[in-house]
């Protein structure tokens, strides 16, 4: 990652975190857990397209990948 | 015995005895190719053309049915044209641009592959492999006519083969018995289950995908378009999880199912089932006859090293791919094109046998950035696990409304020219602000010159391109020739030249292989530099 490059933000970024998290849960209402994971899944795509920057990504999916293997060794 | 493995169509070169056999000294010649496929016949054509001589031995006497490869990219026709078929190739063709792309009834998008001119050739032709092997034979003919030292024996059978350390001794089967004979150089075109890898008990490991593919020619009188359609989860019965048409000439249209790995070939191939999946997808009402039909399986690999001694191993034999993008053939017209050249300036003594490690070396970058395209595609035509599959489906729902995720869609990325980036034979890549597109290692792009086109300028031998710049009268270095090709950007008003060659800068020199790949370039013609970089590109010199 070159110096000027803004990285993969990892503190709170999120204004109103607890508006958000209550708008995505809302997002999954009355849907089928395979529904809910294709929702997940488009929405990741927007997402990540919208990010753009590959390092960014790949830092992001480092992070996310971590945060299973802690899930898994608890 | 000899005896056949497939029908053949065209009998184009058939059996007929020759004086070698009967001979009591054993025939030694330069170079021996094994295999009269496409690739085959191109190196062969290329190393006669040349000067080399080349005999080409076949286990039939011609083409076997089946249309098999059918898409044939500008880089080919590139190639064909330099050696002397690629308007004939071109005349037959149909060419196409527009590819759509459906999922269940709609479709998602499309996509047109030339939207800049400025080139002789097509982006794509689809042709029936069977026309293609034809016009080469045509070619190698007229050349043998002519007197260039090539031959081609039909019904020759490769059964056993030894490694001499200076030269290949082999044994060949015939419908009147075996005779032996020996080669300096022995190429391996014969095939994804190449007996002469067998032989010498080479490798070829890799991944096998699980799945199997229905082909079926149909010829019919349609109004679909001239256009590649491509069906994730079609909606027509009994199509499976995907779907390809795609329009040959004559009449004749390409249609794959994608029926899973768990099948009876024999059943799924009975007329009435074929027949049933096709009367699906075209409607009730469409006449048509059956031409051709087939299953395949694929497997991506390749072999470790595409040389072993004094043998080597062009196209199917060294590598294989899945269909999708039409890399298998391309590709191996591809290696012909590298090693030809590479092959008769060691058989003439003008470089050292090292340059054939890098046919070995930049063929197989090639074959890797095939494997890589191709094996994206299949996981994402047909994904192994849940979790590729949610994504697969997401991508395909995002992208009928959201231009954004339409380039996530892989059906198959079309063969592009492959480029020999970091490798040993490239010089110099010292034109400061030249585009990127003909940097050293890319094969050169076409672009218009006065009436005509900058690639029919280039020959056989090397050539020193300059435009706009000092014009050399070009030498012959230890006997190797370079041929000077002056141009300048006034003979192309549209800006073609200059924005595919000098990109910023005002006058540009290209040293280009003969294989139309870039070697070495400047801004200004430097002997020293150039003849330097010819020594690079021909395994002479290291960089």
């Amino acid at each position: 990652m070159s110096a000027d490059a803004p990285g993969l933000i990892v503190t709170a970024n999120i204004e109103d975190g607890d508006g958000f998290y209550d708008e995505l849960l809302h997002a999954h209402e009355g849907l089928d857990e395979a529904a809910s994971h294709a929702l997940n899944a488009r929405l990741v795509l927007v997402l990540c397209n919208h990010v753009g920057d590959r390092t960014v990504l790949t830092d992001a999916l480092a992070v996310a990948r971590a945060a299973s293997r802690t899930e898994q060794d608890a | 015995m000899l005896e056949a493995r497939y029908e053949t169509a065209l009998k184009l070169y058939p059996y007929a005895r020759v004086a070698e056999q009967a001979a009591a000294a054993t025939t030694r010649h330069t170079v021996v190719i094994v295999g009269g496929g496409p690739v085959g016949m191109a190196t062969a054509l290329d190393l006669a053309r040349r000067g080399t001589q080349v005999l080409v031995l076949d286990d039939h006497d011609g083409v076997g049915v089946g249309s098999r490869a059918i898409c044939f990219a500008r880089r080919t026709l590139d190639i064909c044209d330099r050696l002397g078929c690629g308007k004939r190739m071109l005349d037959k063709g149909v060419v196409w641009n527009v590819g759509r792309v459906f999922h269940g009834e709609g479709e998602v998008f499309s996509f047109d592959l030339s939207p800049e001119g400025g080139r002789r050739n097509p982006a794509f032709i689809n042709l029936q492999q069977p026309y293609v092997e034809r016009f080469l034979v045509e070619r190698v003919r007229e050349e043998a006519a002519a007197g260039a030292p090539i031959e081609i024996r039909g019904c020759n059978r490769v059964n056993a083969l030894s490694d001499e350390g200076d030269h290949v001794s082999l044994e060949v089967d015939t419908p009147e018995g075996s005779y032996r004979l020996e080669a300096d150089w022995l190429i391996a075109c014969d095939g994804a289950r190449s007996p002469v890898r067998g032989f010498m008990g080479l490798g070829f490991e890799g991944r096998v995908f699980e799945d199997n593919f229905l082909i079926a020619d149909v010829k019919m009188k349609a109004p679909f378009p001239t256009e590649r359609w491509f069906w994730f989860e079609p909606a027509f019965e009994g199509a499976g999880q995907s779907a390809l048409l795609h329009r040959q000439p004559d009449d004749i249209w390409r249609i794959d199912f994608q029926l899973g790995w768990d099948i009876d070939r024999e059943a799924e191939l009975a007329e009435d089932k074929v027949r049933a999946r096709v009367d699906a997808m075209l409607g009730p009402d469409v006449e048509y006859e059956l031409e051709w039909t087939s299953i395949y399986t694929f497997q991506c690999r390749r072999m470790d090293t595409f040389r072993a001694n004094r043998v080597l191993f062009a196209g199917d034999s060294a590598h294989q791919v899945s269909p999708f993008g039409a890399r298998g053939a391309n590709s191996g017209i591809q290696d012909a094109d590298n090693l030809a050249w590479k092959l008769d300036l060691v058989v003439r003594g003008l470089a050292p046998e090292s340059l054939l490690d890098s046919y070995s070396a930049e063929r197989s970058h090639g074959a890797d950035e095939n494997i890589l395209a191709s094996t994206r595609a299949t996981d994402f035509l047909t994904p192994k696990s849940a979790a590729s599959r949610l994504f697969r489906d997401a991508v395909l729902a995002l992208a009928r409304e959201n231009a954004f995720a339409r380039p996530l869609i892989n059906s198959g990325r079309l063969s592009v020219p492959c480029v020999y980036d970091e490798l040993p034979l490239n010089g110099d890549d010292a034109l400061v602000g030249g585009p990127a597109g003909t940097r050293v290692g890319a094969s050169c792009p076409d672009a218009p010159i006065g009436d005509g086109y900058l690639l029919a300028g280039l020959g056989d031998d090397f050539t020193l391109l300059t435009i706009d710049a000092e014009a050399s009268e070009g030498f012959v270095d230890d006997g190797i020739r370079v041929t000077p090709f002056a141009v300048s950007t006034a003979d192309d008003r549209s800006g073609t030249l200059a924005a595919r060659y000098l990109g910023e800068a005002s006058s540009a020199v290209y040293l280009i292989r003969p294989d139309q790949h870039v070697a070495a370039r400047w801004s200004t013609f430097d002997e020293t530099a150039v003849k330097q970089a010819l020594r690079i590109a021909t395994g002479r010199a290291t960089a």
